[in-house]
């Protein structure tokens, strides 16, 4: 099993998500959060008082899925969420050493 | 006039409240609301028990008496010395609204760091020692600067240019320089938590202040649609002046910058809303915006003092302003309430052919930056040994709506 997150363009996460249902996707957790990379902020101004904002607005999307379906599931995400601008956000990769559903305690990939 | 009262109380809740609480961070949101609340109930308290007899009472220069101590013989019989056609508690109302909304505009100098208990004191005292008797000397019946009842030196202030905006705005300078810095001021970020709110809160300033200017009147007269006019064009023309400020200076046209101007321009109006005609109202208007942006982002950055919201910039700078101009642009043609004895109407400001009232406006600002300037530090060093004005540095860290109310503004879990 792995666990995909996706750090994306907040207005992207419509397009996410309906690329994952496209491939059966259906199980995610997603957060706002507050983050950047290379991209620079912007800078706001309130009665002269000046500010750089550099951690700006992105959505995180936390899903898991089998070994097998790893690479369909990323480009789906990439392809989904790429405008081709600085900002777009990345996608790390992580192994899971178990599931548990909580309903029904089954464990591993019958729980995903 | 009711009308008129209920609009002026509108500007302190929810206007003045919203457009503060706006301004601060989220968790000072409940204190700085609370600081114009309040006093909606402090100040009427006040001014039933002592306030307005010694703001209308008596015919002494520098304040009045207490023959109208505990509304005593105010009922429904007019006072002619103010308004010979409207019941005297219908002024004495009226006129309350006024006592409300001025200090409620000093506590956007000292937000987010005095404490509650500080806070309710200085508000009493200031009343008396600062607004009561300036009050009596620009409107008072004998008041020293009143035009309208022999004053020895006659300016004009129609709304309350210098009574209500020039005091408040310099004793709010006055407080931020005594109670210093907020913890991290310059260097921490402090944006205003909802511009959403403050731009609902200055837009109900902005038809509040019609009450305020119009009602000033005190008769629905052609006289209160001159105010009306006036007050409605200074506004506009100091929206686009602090904008278009901006827009050249900094490069974008803020919302913030629309209301803070807008705001400037009203207060700017207020002296010269009953005595000026359209076209100058635009022109006093435009020049509030412009002066009160720059006092706002370049004096007070040199000087480095933190005034929160700005009461000095907008208040003190676009009253003085204000005040002064009503000297250059007062006419007859607007108001023929001044006459000489034979009953022939006189002429007022510098576009009459009277340029000696300029410096008669100066005389009467520099009664009220004096006034203001002296009471409200004598106030703040009294309140400081009795309760101490400021928070301490956790509180003021931790919100003033925890520390000081247990309470807070949004509940996102809940």
């Amino acid at each position: 099993m792995k666990k995909i997150e996706a750090i994306i363009q907040p207005f992207k996460l419509e397009e996410v998500k309906e690329a994952l249902k496209a491939i059966g996707i259906d199980g995610m957790t997603i957060t706002e959060v507050r983050g950047h990379g290379r991209q620079k902020g912007h800078k706001e101004t309130y009665r002269g008082q000046e500010y750089n904002v550099d951690l700006l607005p992105k959505v995180k999307v936390e899903l898991v899925v089998t070994d097998d379906r790893i690479n369909e599931v990323t480009s789906a995400i990439a392809t989904s969420a790429r405008t081709g601008k600085i900002g777009d956000g990345k996608i790390f990769v992580y192994e899971v050493a178990e599931a548990i559903r909580i309903r029904n305690d089954d464990r591993g990939e019958a729980a995903l | 006039m009711l009308v008129s009262a209920a609009l002026v109380l509108m500007m302190t809740g929810p206007g003045l409240a919203l457009f503060y609480g706006g301004l601060v961070r989220r968790k000072n949101v409940l204190s700085t609301m609370m600081h114009s609340f309040i006093l909606m109930a402090v100040v009427t308290v006040v001014w039933a028990v002592v306030g307005y007899s010694l703001a209308f009472g008596g015919t002494g220069p520098f304040l009045g008496d207490l023959h109208f101590a505990f509304l005593n013989n105010v009922g429904a019989a007019p006072n002619a010395d103010y308004a010979a056609t409207i019941p005297q508690q219908t002024f004495m109302i009226y006129q309350l609204m006024f006592a409300i909304i001025t200090p409620a505009l000093i506590s956007g100098a000292f937000a987010e760091r005095m404490k509650f208990s500080a806070m309710l004191l200085f508000t009493v005292l200031w009343l008396l020692l600062v607004y009561f008797p300036m009050a009596h000397m620009v409107w008072g019946k004998g008041g020293l600067l009143n035009a309208f009842s022999g004053g020895k030196v006659p300016t004009f202030d129609f709304a309350g240019g210098t009574v209500v905006h020039i005091t408040s705005g310099v004793s709010a300078l006055v407080c931020a320089l005594y109670l210093g810095k907020r913890v991290g001021y310059p260097t921490v970020a402090m944006k205003p938590h909802s511009l959403v709110l403050s731009v609902i809160g200055a837009c109900l300033l902005w038809v509040g202040w019609f009450g305020f200017n119009a009602g000033s009147a005190l008769a629905a007269s052609s006289l209160a649609t001159s105010a009306f006019v006036a007050t409605h064009f200074g506004a506009a023309a100091a929206a686009l002046g602090w904008l278009f400020a901006e827009w050249m200076h900094n490069g974008k046209p803020s919302m913030l910058g629309g209301i803070s101007g807008c705001v400037a321009g009203l207060v700017a109006i207020t002296p010269a809303s009953g005595f000026v005609q359209p076209f100058p109202a635009l022109l006093i208007g435009a020049c509030a915006g412009v002066l009160c942006y720059f006092m706002v982002i370049a004096v007070k950055a040199k000087f480095g003092y933190d005034d929160t919201l700005d009461a000095f910039g907008v208040h003190g700078a676009g009253g003085t302003l204000g005040a002064l101009l009503t000297g250059v642009f007062a006419t007859s043609l607007v108001n023929d309430g001044l006459k000489d004895a034979k009953g022939h109407v006189l002429p007022l400001g510098l576009v009459d052919g009277q340029p000696g009232q300029v410096l008669n406006q100066a005389i009467g600002c520099a009664v009220a930056w004096g006034l203001a300037i002296v009471g409200t530090l004598i106030i703040l060093k009294v309140c400081d040994l009795l309760v101490g004005v400021r928070v301490t540095k956790e509180q003021e860290m931790e919100g003033l709506d925890v520390s000081q109310h247990g309470e807070e503004g949004y509940i996102f879990e809940a």
